[in-house]
C-alpha cells in the first residue's frame, strides 16, 4: 500500500488518461443517478409539498413512513427489486434484471422517500411563514403549491441534492440487481467495490477519488447556477 | 395591506419569475440524458447470455481472457454475474442466467437433479491452498496433510478467516474442517471469523487481522494486496478444485437463451476452449487446468 500521493498520483492519472473504460463508467453512473433522480423528483417534490403545506387525514403517518424510509437499506431495496424482477418473479418476463433500468428502478425506490422528506420539512418551514398571507390572499391550493414551491426553490435544491448524493455513492442495491457487469452494468461504485475485492487498494481508492471529484464538480456546477440565478432575480 | 386581493406589494417576492429558467434548462438537460440512458440500455439488441459465475474466475482475470476469444468466433456476447457459487445456483434456480460455471461438484449434481440444469460437464481444476502470515504463528507451513493444519491452527487458536457465505470455496473448506474433527461453529466469533464475503475481500480481512484462510490459487495468485501473507499448506489432493459448468434447463426455466448458452457450454468444452484456458498465464503461472472429458 503506498502513499495517499501516490494515490492522488494515480487519480489524476486515471483521470487525465481519459482510458475509455473508465469513461464509460463514469458515463453509466451519471446517467443512472440522473434518470433515477428525474424520476425522484417528478414523485418526491409533489408529494413532499403536499404532505408540507395540506392537512388531510394520514398526513403524519405518511411523514413517520417518508422519513423512515429515508433510511432505507439500500442491501433491502435491492433485495426487493432483484425478487421482482428475477425470472420468476412478476416483473420477470421484462428482462430487465442485470441491465441499468434495474438500477434505475433500485435507486428511484432508494431515493424518491429522501426528495421527499426534506421537500416536506421545507414547505412546510414555509407555509408556517406565509399561513397569514395566504389567507389574505384567498389563494387557491395549487397556486399555494407553486408559490411555496417557486420560493423555497433554492432549499429544494440541497434536497435534490441530497438525493443525488445517496444516489451515485450507493452500491449495495445496484451491484444485486446490476450484477456488476463489465461494459454492461459496472458504475463507479461496483468498480470500486470490484477493485477491492481484487486486493488492487490502491486503484479502488484512485477510483473512490475521482467518484469524489465528480460529486464536487456538480455540487460546485449547482451552486454557481444558484448564485447566477439570484443574481439575475436581483436584476 | 393585504386587505385587497388585487394589490398585492410582496407579489414580486412570490414570483421572482426570471432566474427559473437555467433551473428549467438543467432539469430539461437531465431529461435528456435520462432519455439517451434509456435508449442506451434498450440499443443493445446483439445476442448476449448471461453466465453465473464465481468470483474465483472472474478476479483471476480468466473471463476477460476467454470471453473476447468466444466472442470473435461465436458473435455471442457474455455477461458474466459474479457471486459466491452458492448465491450463482440460487439465482440461476430463478431462472436468472442461462449458464453456471461455478465448483462445488455436489450442489451442481443436486442442481441438475432437481430439473434445473440439462447436464453437468467438468471443465477445468485448480487447487485451494493455506495462506497466513509469513511468521506462521500456529507453525502448519510445509504440512503436506491440509486438515491437520487445520487442527493446528484450531489447537493454537490462531485467527482463521473464513468465507461462511456458502460458497464453493467455503463448502470445501467445512468439508476440511470436519476431516480434522474440528467444530468451528463452537469457536465462530472467537478465533474463528465468518466474513460473510466474497473470497478477495476475505483476503484482505485476513491480511488486515493476520489470519489464516483457504483460497483457490488463481485467486490468490491474481490479488494485489498479499501483504506478508504467503502460501503456507499445498499439495494435498484433498484440496483438489474442480470447476463444472452446467446450461440452465430451458424446458424448466422458459426465459434461458439455450441456443446460445449451448454454444458457449460447447465452446468451453472444446479443445479450442480448453486451450484458451489452458494458456491463461500470471507471471508465467496457469491458473485453471482444462480437464473437460470429451
Amino acid at each position: 500500500m503506498s502513499d495517499f500521493g501516490g494515490i492522488l498520483g494515480e487519480a489524476a492519472g486515471l483521470l487525465v488518461a481519459l482510458d475509455p473504460d473508465l469513461m464509460e463508467i463514469i458515463g453509466l453512473s451519471l446517467r443512472i443517478t440522473l434518470v433515477s433522480l428525474v424520476i425522484a423528483c417528478f414523485i418526491g417534490l409533489p408529494v413532499g409539498a403536499l404532505a408540507g403545506a395540506f392537512a388531510f387525514p394520514g398526513r403524519s403517518a405518511l411523514i413517520v413512513l417518508l422519513n423512515t424510509l429515508m433510511g432505507l437499506p439500500p442491501v433491502v431495496v435491492g433485495l426487493i427489486a432483484y425478487l421482482i424482477l428475477s425470472a420468476s418473479g412478476p416483473l420477470g418476463p421484462l428482462g430487465l434484471l442485470y441491465t441499468p433500468v434495474a438500477m434505475i428502478i433500485a435507486q428511484t425506490i432508494l431515493i424518491t422517500p429522501i426528495v421527499a422528506a426534506l421537500t416536506r420539512q421545507v414547505v412546510e418551514d414555509l407555509h408556517l411563514e406565509y399561513a397569514e398571507q395566504f389567507a389574505s390572499m384567498q389563494a387557491g391550493k395549487i397556486r399555494r403549491i407553486l408559490e411555496l414551491m417557486k420560493d423555497a426553490r433554492y432549499s429544494l435544491l440541497t434536497a435534490v441534492l441530497a438525493g443525488f448524493g445517496r444516489a451515485i455513492s450507493e452500491v449495495g442495491a445496484v451491484i444485486i440487481v446490476g450484477g456488476n457487469i463489465n461494459h454492461v452494468t459496472r458504475v463507479m461504485t461496483t468498480a470500486i467495490a470490484l477493485e477491492t475485492s481484487k486486493g488492487n487498494l490502491q486503484l479502488a481508492l484512485a477510483l473512490g477519488i475521482v467518484l469524489l471529484l465528480l460529486a464536487v464538480m456538480i455540487n460546485a456546477g449547482v451552486m454557481a447556477l444558484r448564485a447566477f440565478a439570484e443574481r439575475s432575480a436581483l436584476a | 395591506m393585504f386587505g385587497s386581493s388585487t394589490a398585492l406589494p410582496s407579489r414580486r417576492g412570490f414570483f421572482p419569475s426570471i432566474g427559473l429558467y437555467p433551473l428549467l434548462a438543467a432539469l430539461a438537460l437531465s431529461i435528456l440524458m435520462g432519455l439517451s440512458s434509456l435508449a442506451f440500455a434498450q440499443e443493445n439488441d446483439s445476442p448476449f447470455i448471461i453466465v453465473q459465475s464465481t468470483t474465483s474466475t472472474r478476479n483471476s482475470g480468466l473471463f476477460e481472457h476467454l470471453l473476447p476469444l468466444f466472442q470473435a468466433d461465436t458473435g455471442i456476447e457474455v455477461r458474466v454475474v459474479a457471486v459466491g457459487t452458492g448465491q450463482a445456483l440460487r439465482n440461476a434456480k430463478n431462472g436468472d442466467g442461462d449458464v453456471l460455471l461455478t465448483h462445488s461438484r455436489i450442489d451442481e449434481e443436486r442442481f441438475v437433479a432437481e430439473g434445473h440444469g440439462v447436464e453437468r460437464f467438468d471443465v477445468m481444476y485448480n487447487d485451494f491452498i493455506i495462506v497466513g502470515p509469513a511468521r506462521d504463528p500456529a507453525g502448519i507451513e510445509g504440512q503436506d496433510d491440509a486438515p491437520s493444519a487445520l487442527s493446528m491452527i484450531a489447537d493454537t487458536k490462531r485467527p482463521f478467516a473464513s468465507r461462511g457465505d456458502d460458497s464453493g470455496t467455503h463448502k470445501a473448506e467445512l468439508r476440511l474442517w470436519r476431516m480434522a474433527g474440528v467444530d468451528v461453529q463452537a469457536a465462530s466469533g472467537r478465533w474463528y471469523r465468518e466474513t460473510g464475503s466474497g473470497m478477495g475481500t476475505t483476503l484482505n480481512i485476513a491480511v488486515g487481522m493476520d489470519a489464516y484462510a483457504l483460497t483457490d490459487r488463481a485467486t490468490w495468485i491474481a490479488f494485489g494486496n498479499k501483504g506478508n501473507h504467503r502460501i503456507l499448506v499445498q499439495g494435498d489432493p484433498r484440496l483438489f478444485n474442480q470447476y463444472g459448468i452446467i446450461l440452465v434447463n430451458p424446458d424448466r426455466h422458459p426465459g434461458v437463451k439455450a441456443k446460445q448458452g449451448r454454444r458457449f457450454v460447447d465452446w468451453i468444452l472444446s479443445s479450442t476452449g480448453q486451450e484458451a484456458i489452458a494458456s491463461y498465464r500470471i507471471d508465467g503461472q496457469p491458473l485453471f487446468f482444462p480437464n473437460a472429458k470429451r
